[in-house]
């Protein structure tokens, strides 16, 4: 949920350019900013997520181990990485991929599996 | 206010609580026959069938489906409920603890039965003694009119907005579930404005307000925090659980409380019990009182939550108390019941002498002799100078 200080885990790289968010996205209003000191009261009944889309203001891929690297050269514009990428994290501009939303990528790979132009390569994602 | 039904009416155990959940009439109900709940699945299907009520009917392959399916539904927002015994309520295991952190208010009718092995189809209470840390409310009846008025205070304790959390009503298979006994009846309308409409708390079906139920809490999460709320809730249950009796005693007539004593006030020696065998065990104190001896007995309505202060309370005073457990824990150093009791009187300075017995296991028939033999056992220990062992007593049991 809200970003891990402890010592090793590495401030996400900041994007190229802010990623587009959708119009329809309004700021969540379930302000869930201090939750990791929440005791038992403060919690929704059974664990419930009751804003949907909340994942975008949060960070979700601070536990990645491998981090895909895009040559945006190599890159044929086939968005076969975007569509595939369960993250949504795949940057796209002038219809080719330029870079990875590091926030939300957990270093799955699927991206470097399916780009058939080896544009992307993973590599170890080195901690601070 | 006296009932306005007030007329008797000669019903199995499992035909007064369908009877209940016709009246209750949940917005879906899930469920799987087994013996001896069978009746009950059967005689609400009936009722479905023929527009009795309004519930949407839910065959499922098994046990594991039907809690699964349950849960599906009351946290799509339905008022939802469920039967099941013995196997069933086993095979329910790990979706049970689903049920109850998820904090869904369901109401689930189990008639004790036996586990396996070796295979038995008769009564003890197995089945929801091993579930007693699965976080459900558990209410165990004495009999059929318990049977009935229990499932529709469970669905006021459960939803209750201190608690929400799902609620097991037991009664005791064969017994009560298919012996003939006498039940008065509520009419529905009195019942629907006693548990009066269902609030859902963030349903999946309010397709304006999407919500995830379930998400994986994380690496290192808020597991420990929730269980908490759930202990709290659990505790605040007790109180729930005592004012939904009181308002039904109103309506009714019929007053229940978190425990049912029985000429306790003078007692020397006591047993505790739960669910039909108190009616033998309260003859047997009549018996014995007659004869000058100072008994009384306990009968078990609330074990989740477990009213530790109400047990303390009510048996404090006493000499020798004797729990009578219908399930073993194998290993421990009595039944559940025993282990709870002994607990509970701990901090009682001085505390009662508390001695374990155990019956009518797999259905054991269970004898007014064999709690009279009980009874002269707790007799026999009060007199002594010494203390008694604390070895379980087994009544009605083949010798070696």
């Amino acid at each position: 949920m809200t970003v891990d200080k402890k010592a090793g885990a590495k401030k996400p790289a900041p994007l190229k350019k802010p990623r587009a968010r959708k119009a329809a996205t309004k700021k969540p209003t379930w302000d869930i900013s201090d939750v990791d000191s929440w005791g038992p009261e403060r919690h929704e009944l059974g664990a419930t997520i009751i804003e949907a889309g909340n994942s975008v203001y949060n960070e979700t891929g601070g536990w990645r181990s491998m981090v895909p690297e895009i040559d945006s050269e190599k890159c044929d514009g086939c968005m076969l990485c975007y569509f595939y990428c369960p993250d949504a994290s795949i940057v796209i501009e002038g219809g080719k991929a330029v870079g990875i939303d590091l926030e939300h990528c957990k270093g799955c790979g699927i991206c470097a599996r399916e780009c058939p132009t080896k544009a992307i390569v993973m590599k170890i994602d080195e901690k601070e | 206010m006296a009932p306005i039904d007030t007329e008797i009416l000669a019903v199995t155990g499992n035909e007064a609580a369908a009877e209940a959940m016709g009246q209750i009439d949940p917005d879906v109900v899930c469920a799987y026959p087994i013996t001896p709940q069978t009746e009950v699945v059967q005689l609400y299907a009936q009722m479905v069938a023929d527009g009795k009520v309004g519930s949407e009917f839910v065959t499922v392959e098994s046990e594991h489906s039907a809690m699964s399916a349950v849960i599906g539904s009351a946290a799509g927002g339905a008022r939802t409920m469920t039967a099941t015994s013995s196997q069933g309520y086993a095979l329910m295991w790990e979706v049970l603890y689903v049920a109850a952190s998820y904090r869904l208010p369901v109401v689930m009718t189990t008639v004790n039965r036996a586990l396996s092995g070796p295979i038995n189809i008769h009564c003890d209470h197995s089945d929801t003694m091993g579930g007693r840390d699965t976080g459900w409310i558990q209410i165990y009846g004495e009999n059929h009119q318990e049977a009935y008025d229990n499932c529709i205070q469970a669905v006021r304790i459960g939803e209750h907005a201190d608690v929400r959390l799902p609620v097991t009503h037991m009664y005791d298979g064969y017994v009560i579930s298919g012996a003939i006994g006498p039940l008065q009846m509520l009419t529905k309308e009195q019942v629907q404005s006693f548990i009066g409409p269902y609030h859902a708390i963030n349903p999946m079906l309010d397709t304006e307000h999407p919500v995830t139920v379930g998400p994986f809490d994380g690496l290192h999460g808020w597991y420990f925090e929730h269980k908490v709320a759930q202990n709290r809730a659990m505790d605040r249950a007790l109180k729930v659980i005592q004012d939904v009796a009181d308002e039904y005693a109103e309506l009714s007539g019929r007053q229940y409380g978190l425990l049912d004593p029985y000429r306790l006030e003078d007692a020397e020696i006591a047993i505790v019990v739960v669910g039909s065998t108190a009616g033998t065990t309260r003859m047997t104190v009549d018996k014995l009182r007659a004869r000058g001896v100072k008994a009384g007995m306990v009968r078990v309505r609330a074990f989740r939550p477990f009213p530790h202060a109400a047990y303390a309370e009510a048996l404090q005073h006493v000499k020798v108390v004797g729990v009578m457990d219908r399930a073993d824990s194998f290993g421990a150093q009595g039944g559940p019941v025993f282990l709870e009791v002994r607990s509970a009187l701990y901090d009682c300075d001085p505390h009662p002498q508390i001695l374990p017995f155990i019956y009518g296991l797999g259905g054991r028939d269970i004898f007014p002799d064999n709690i009279e033999q009980a009874f002269a056992a707790l007799q026999k220990a009060a007199q002594s100078k010494k203390r008694s062992s604390t070895e379980r007593r087994y009544l009605n049991l083949r010798k070696d």
